[in-house]
């Protein structure tokens, strides 16, 4: 295309000017359009060029109106008038000549007139009127121009009252012979239901038809229609998706005539609606979703040619199945294609790209981390668009633990923005931040943003710090942090700071600067007092600084300050600084009146007022929450205090909700809406699911950060250890661009570990929306044990002596059978094992070392009755009960460890079991054991931390914890080392993890409805989400919360109609409530606990336990 | 839906404006004016498309653009369009434009906008795509020259219009 435009507008003037040529010269001398254009192209200023249009429009004035101009002189003078309007000179009186133009002209007179009456009107404008009759009639032309010309102003500028008028004649258009006729009045429909769809409802039927239509054209027009109808209500057309995918197979297929195919891609644009169609279809619809996949597969096969367009479809296409349900091997084939388009060079595919991955990376936050190095490079890329799109895509992933750097990108680059819209963009996506993440960042958003930035932001923060979270010490530790923050702040340059900013700053400093020990009340007031002189201080911003003042003033230094200020400002025009002056002074100066407070919290004054009422009739006060107990007995049903606070449309917005890529799908959860219904619910405390965690950590971790990083220097990036190992693994490793030197190598590294920490390893959460995590999980659980194996090297690797899960398998069924159902049922030598147990602990321990070996040489195979052995070794108090699968742990040369868990009512038993397999006795064994998630009670340790312990040779000794939850999570890990050494050898250690999932610690509450409505009321955690339905024959509701609650151990509170309620709790009294709607063939569950991630972590087993069934 | 197509030059000129939803007069000078601020200081290896401004709606919005010689052929569209097909239909314009004129350029969208304007709308009709094969689009075009050309035989003054460039 570098030849179509060769002509510059320079070469104009000289064009026009070669009077010896004789086209031109006629052009110059006759055409008027062409002196007009001459004219304009040799001018200089904005003003003369005014000047001469409105010259022009007086000559094009004065001859419309002339009686003696042609049809033909009319279509001339209308081009000129539609010239002079595109440059922004308005040419209102031809509005009525160009709509008589219309009416009366011939076939070609009329084309300019419609034109030019399409670009003169638009809907709203009152000549339009005039218009109606001319399309009227020729709607009903036999000129298929005509029809075409009044098809097209029709679908332009219709407004919605003149559309009864037309209607049925564009409507019979849809069976008119010619297909160009058929495609244009149905885009004229289309945009009438956009407009106006109540009046076009009775023809949907025949959309239907035009879908059917032989013409791909017009099917590919009534495209538009479903897209739009889809979009709308997406249940409605599911009947029609075997059609789409009918005709996209076609397409894909090459069944449409040569003509469609554009740079030979069949009708590329055909496929990009019809995928797009397709995602809406099948998203949340696992049955309409398989019958897409072939398809897909298919577009994804075919679209492999190197041209602009098939990226289109490829892209589309990738779009679609990360909408619909998943797939694992088309999902795969879709990041593969994410990445070619990241990695690519075109910049308009890594644009695509970066969007895509914006897109999935909450379903997969992985595909991310393989592309962290592009992603870090794109953030330094000169284009600011491919820039911001990675911002906004680094928004996405945004945590706890990269919350920090990211901001400070978004930061750096509204430092360089120019551009309005992006910077108001930009400030709401880090004050979003800064509300998710409080920290010192938060500091430069106020400085930055300044004045600008809404009101609401510095007061959520300052409603943030002093509700605070659910830890006073933590509270405290914020508190004071901000408090040092803003000291040096304001000790630095308190003059450059924003108004804004310095409200908060006084406000913080006046509540909660005695928190700081070493921080006098009289150099605050003295660094206070010298805001109020500041030049530029504003007045409100004083009466702010006044206020912590007063807070402050207490003896000493600050009485004289507080006389000082007193003095400047008692005479001031500004009455309220007049005032709270004067305040300042009194309390400063009086301490009794200072240490009163000045706040009589029993409200004690007003008892005289309050008897007077009572005395006079009124009702006595009951606080809030008495009153809602009050209504809920009232009514019959005592479901009503939390259904009060139940929206109708909950599971429908849910739906949206969790597939909506816009939405942070962090623990933190879902959005504005629920907060805002949890406090319409009563409940007081702000919700700061994601955060509290956060800061926990997050505040301190602004301090410690440089640790951290140079700690990554010296192990190579250590946390972000587990996943990149398998990215290098598999073939999408990221390639660094081999110009980059390798310090600035090791920068983005650094950057990269920062920025994408906390994706891998606390994506399981995150994961919760994937219905097919297995694999992933899988594979980190292989990764934990390469690690932990690759720990334990110290000690040479086993040889394969850890018994296969399949012989484990074997022995536990054995084992199910005799030892679970019948305790006393049991071998001999494991009864005799038994009976020792019952004594003591210890003597345990030694009648296990002598009973051991009898057992192995009894026995051929060692695995077997080795594990049937461990099985009763189990502690005497937990033999009754039914234990899990003995798993083995790790083990080598000398010894192998294998746990298993019991659950009692109260408490999770983990048990550990450690057999010495070497010939000589194991000594100095300690045991370690330790979890992140878990609390581990020493409940009952045979091996103490003594380090004389010793077990002999083939023996087996057992560790027995009591463990309970401390956070929840998906599935809670216990790490775990064991020291020991060999008679004569060095000591060895050995490490193992186990993990145990969250639904061991699941007991049953129960409850009554009464109870459950007041505890829904009082938590503040929540999640929602839709589950599937298991459908049989009768109730599904009944059906579907009867698998869970064996599953899952809930207890079924009430089921009434299509609603339940279900409680449960973890061990040690922290309870979960859900409430289960059936909604659409979907389970629309609410849960609410007072513990953070808990939910979450139910509602991903909930969802595990539904889809085994 | 496409809100928008504007063709300027280099200079910000307009050569082609056409809105599919209302705006006022000013407004669209300003849109116009704000797009080819946005666009004209872009350079020429970065991708093709923007975020809107302002006026024309915010990050619903996409402005996505072509440069050829002396043109900037800008598309305003909303989301529910394909980035890279819009892309293609730009081209496919242009291609069109150049089989009608036989090689296209500037001045032939001067003199003869309300060709470049029936051509737009046999692609683009009420803001929809209606057709994206170049023949299509040459064929309905032709259909309608026929009878232009038999009218304007017999008025010279119109053909001089045509100038071979």
């Amino acid at each position: 295309m570098s030849d179509v435009v060769e002509k510059t507008l320079t070469a104009l003037p000289s064009l026009l000017s070669l009077d010896s040529q004789p086209g031109s010269a006629k052009l110059s001398s006759t055409s008027k359009l062409g002196n007009l254009i001459r004219g304009i192209t040799e001018l200089t200023s904005k003003h003369e060029e005014e000047k001469l249009i409105q010259r022009e429009l007086t000559s094009i004035k004065d001859q419309v109106s002339s009686p003696n101009t042609s049809m033909r002189q009319m279509k001339e003078l209308m081009v000129r008038a539609i010239y002079c309007e595109m440059l922004g000179y308005e040419a209102s009186f031809s509005y009525i000549h160009a709509i008589k133009l219309a009416q009366q002209g011939s076939v070609l007179d009329k084309r300019v007139g419609y034109l030019a009456v399409s670009l003169f009107l638009n809907e709203s404008h009152e000549l339009l009127l005039l218009l109606v009759n001319t399309v009227l009639k020729d709607l009903q032309s036999t000129n298929l121009i005509e029809v075409c010309m009044a098809l097209t102003v029709v679908s332009q500028m219709f407004p919605k009252d003149m559309i009864p008028a037309i209607l049925p004649l564009v409507e019979d258009k849809l069976n008119h012979p010619k297909e160009i006729i058929r495609r244009k009045a149905v885009l004229a429909l289309y945009k009438f239901y956009l407009i106006a769809p109540n009046q076009v409802q009775h023809i949907h039927n025949k959309f239907r038809k035009a879908l059917c239509d032989k013409d791909p054209g017009v099917m590919t027009a009534s495209l538009h229609i479903y897209l739009q109808l889809i979009k709308e209500n997406s249940e409605g057309y599911k009947d029609l998706t075997a059609s789409f995918v009918t005709i996209l197979k076609q397409v894909v297929g090459g069944k449409l005539p040569m003509d469609f195919n554009y740079h030979s891609v069949p009708a590329p644009w055909l496929q990009i609606q019809l995928l797009r169609i397709l995602s809406l279809l099948g998203k949340n619809d696992q049955s309409t979703s398989e019958i897409m996949y072939e398809v897909l597969d298919e577009s994804l096969r075919r679209a492999e040619m190197n041209h602009n367009i098939t990226y289109a479809i490829l892209y589309e296409c990738v779009k679609c199945i990360y909408t619909i349900q998943p797939k694992s091997e088309l999902l795969e084939k879709a990041a593969k294609c994410i990445g070619n388009f990241v990695l690519s060079p075109k910049i308009n595919l890594k644009y695509l790209g970066l969007k895509a991955l914006t897109y999935v990376v909450q379903q997969d936050p992985k595909l991310a981390l393989q592309h962290q190095m592009t992603i870090i490079e794109c953030l330094d890329h000169p284009d600011l668009i491919i820039k911001r799109e990675t911002l906004e895509l680094l928004f996405r992933i945004t945590n706890g633990q990269n919350v920090t750097v990211i901001v400070e990108k978004m930061l750096d680059f509204l430092r360089i923005s120019k551009d309005d819209y992006t910077t108001i963009d930009l400030v709401g996506k880090v004050a979003e931040l800064a509300e998710k993440y409080p920290f010192e960042t938060m500091n430069t958003v106020f400085s930055l943003g300044g004045d600008m930035m809404q009101p609401d932001i510095p007061n959520s923060f300052l409603k943030l710090l002093s509700e605070g979270f659910d830890s006073d010490e933590e509270d405290r530790k914020l508190r004071l942090f901000a408090v040092d923050s803003y000291v040096s702040l304001l000790q630095s340059e308190p003059n450059k700071l924003p108004q804004r900013f310095l409200q908060v700053i006084s406000w913080v400093l006046g509540e909660y600067s005695h928190l700081s020990a070493e921080l006098e009340p009289a150099t605050v007031m003295t660094l206070l007092s010298k805001l109020l002189d500041l030049k530029h201080t504003s007045s409100e911003t004083k009466s702010w600084v006044l206020m912590a003042m007063t807070k402050l003033c207490e003896g000493g230094v600050a009485i004289s300050v507080a006389q000082d200020i007193y003095e400047t400002h008692s005479s001031s025009m500004d009455t309220v600084l007049r005032q709270r002056a004067q305040e300042l002074q009194h309390l400063s100066q009086d301490s009794e009146l200072y240490l009163m407070g000045g706040v009589d919290s029993s409200l004690s004054f007003l008892d005289g007022f309050v008897s007077e009422a009572l005395a006079a009739g009124a009702a006595p006060y009951k606080p809030p929450h008495q009153r809602q107990e009050e209504l809920a007995q009232a009514k019959a049903l005592s479901l009503e205090p939390y259904s009060l606070s139940l929206p109708i449309s909950m599971s429908s917005c849910s739906i949206a909700d969790r597939q909506s890529p816009t939405l942070m799908s962090m623990s933190s959860g879902l959005s504005g809406d629920s907060t805002d219904l949890s406090h319409k619910g009563g409940s007081t405390t702000l919700k700061l699911d994601g955060v509290k965690r956060v800061w926990g950590r997050e505040g301190y971790l602004a301090q410690r950060e440089p640790v951290e990083e140079t700690a990554q220097v010296e192990v190579p990036s250590p946390l972000r250890s587990p996943s990149q190992q398998a990215e290098a693994d598999s073939t999408q490793s990221q390639t660094p661009t081999p110009t980059v030197t390798p310090e600035l190598e090791q920068d983005k590294q650094q950057l990269a570990s920062s920025l994408f920490v906390g994706l891998g390893s606390q994506s399981s959460v995150c994961l919760m929306g994937k219905s097919d995590p297995t694999p992933q999980r899988f594979r980190r659980k292989a990764q934990g044990r390469a690690s932990s194996s690759g720990a334990s090297e110290k000690t040479p690797t086993s040889l394969g002596s850890t018994p296969s899960p399949v012989d484990n398998l074997l022995c536990n069924s054995l084992l199910d059978s005799n030892l679970v159902s019948e305790p006393t049922n049991q071998t001999p030598q494991a009864s005799q094992s038994l009976d020792t147990t019952n004594g003591n602990c210890h003597e345990e321990l030694t009648d296990v070392k002598e009973n051991n070996p009898s057992l192995i040489h009894n026995n051929e195979e060692p695995d077997k009755p080795k594990d049937l052995c461990l099985s009763s070794h189990l502690p005497t108090e937990l033999s009754g009960l039914s234990h899990s699968e003995i798993t083995p742990l790790c083990s080598n040369q000398s010894v192998n460890l294998s746990a298993c868990h019991v659950q009692k009512e109260d408490s999770l038993q983990l048990v550990i079991f450690i057999f010495n397999s070497s010939d000589s006795a194991l000594q100095q064994m300690q045991l370690q054991v330790d979890s992140g998630e878990l609390k581990v009670n020493y409940c009952l340790s045979l091996i103490t931390d003594s380090p004389v312990e010793e077990v002999r040779s083939h023996s087996v000794a057992v560790c027995h914890y009591s463990v309970t939850v401390k956070r929840p999570s998906v599935h809670v890990e216990v790490l775990g080392m064991l020291s020991y050494q060999l008679p004569g050898g060095t000591p060895q250690t050995i490490q193992f993890s186990h993990k145990l999932p969250l639904t061991t610690f699941i007991r049953p509450l129960t409850l009554s409805t009464e109870e459950y409505g007041s505890m829904w009321l009082a938590f503040s955690q929540d999640t929602k989400q839709n589950l599937t339905l298991i459908n049989d024959d009768q109730d599904p509701l009944t059906t579907t919360l009867n698998v869970l609650k064996k599953k899952l151990q809930l207890h079924v509170v009430e089921i009434i109609g299509v609603e339940g309620i279900v409680a449960c709790q973890l061990v040690q009294d922290q309870p979960c409530l859900m409430h289960c709607r059936v909604h659409a063939g979907t389970l629309a569950v609410w849960l609410r606990s007072p513990v953070p991630d808990l939910p979450d972590c139910l509602l991903y087993h909930c969802q595990r336990a539904l889809q085994e069934h | 839906m496409i809100k928008a197509i504007l063709i300027f030059n280099n200079h910000g000129k307009p050569r082609l404006s056409k809105f599919y939803e209302h705006y006022t007069e000013d407004t669209e000078q300003q849109i116009i004016r704000e797009t080819f601020h946005l666009v004209s200081k872009r350079d020429e290896n970065v991708c093709n498309f923007l975020e809107g401004g302002m006026l024309i709606g915010g990050s619903d919005y996409k402005l996505i653009y072509r440069h050829y010689a002396t043109l900037y052929f800008v598309f305003c569209v909303d989301s529910s369009e394909s980035e890279l097909g819009i892309l293609d239909l730009i081209q496919v314009f242009v291609e069109t434009l150049d089989k009608c004129f036989e090689n296209v350029c500037e001045l032939d969208l001067i003199f003869h906008v309300d060709k470049v304007h029936n051509i737009l709308a046999e692609m683009v009709m009420g803001g929809m795509v209606l057709e994206t094969n170049m023949n299509e689009i040459i064929t309905q075009v032709d259909a309608q020259n026929k009878m232009e050309k038999s009218e304007v035989n017999q008025d010279l003054t119109y053909s001089l219009f045509y100038l071979p460039v």
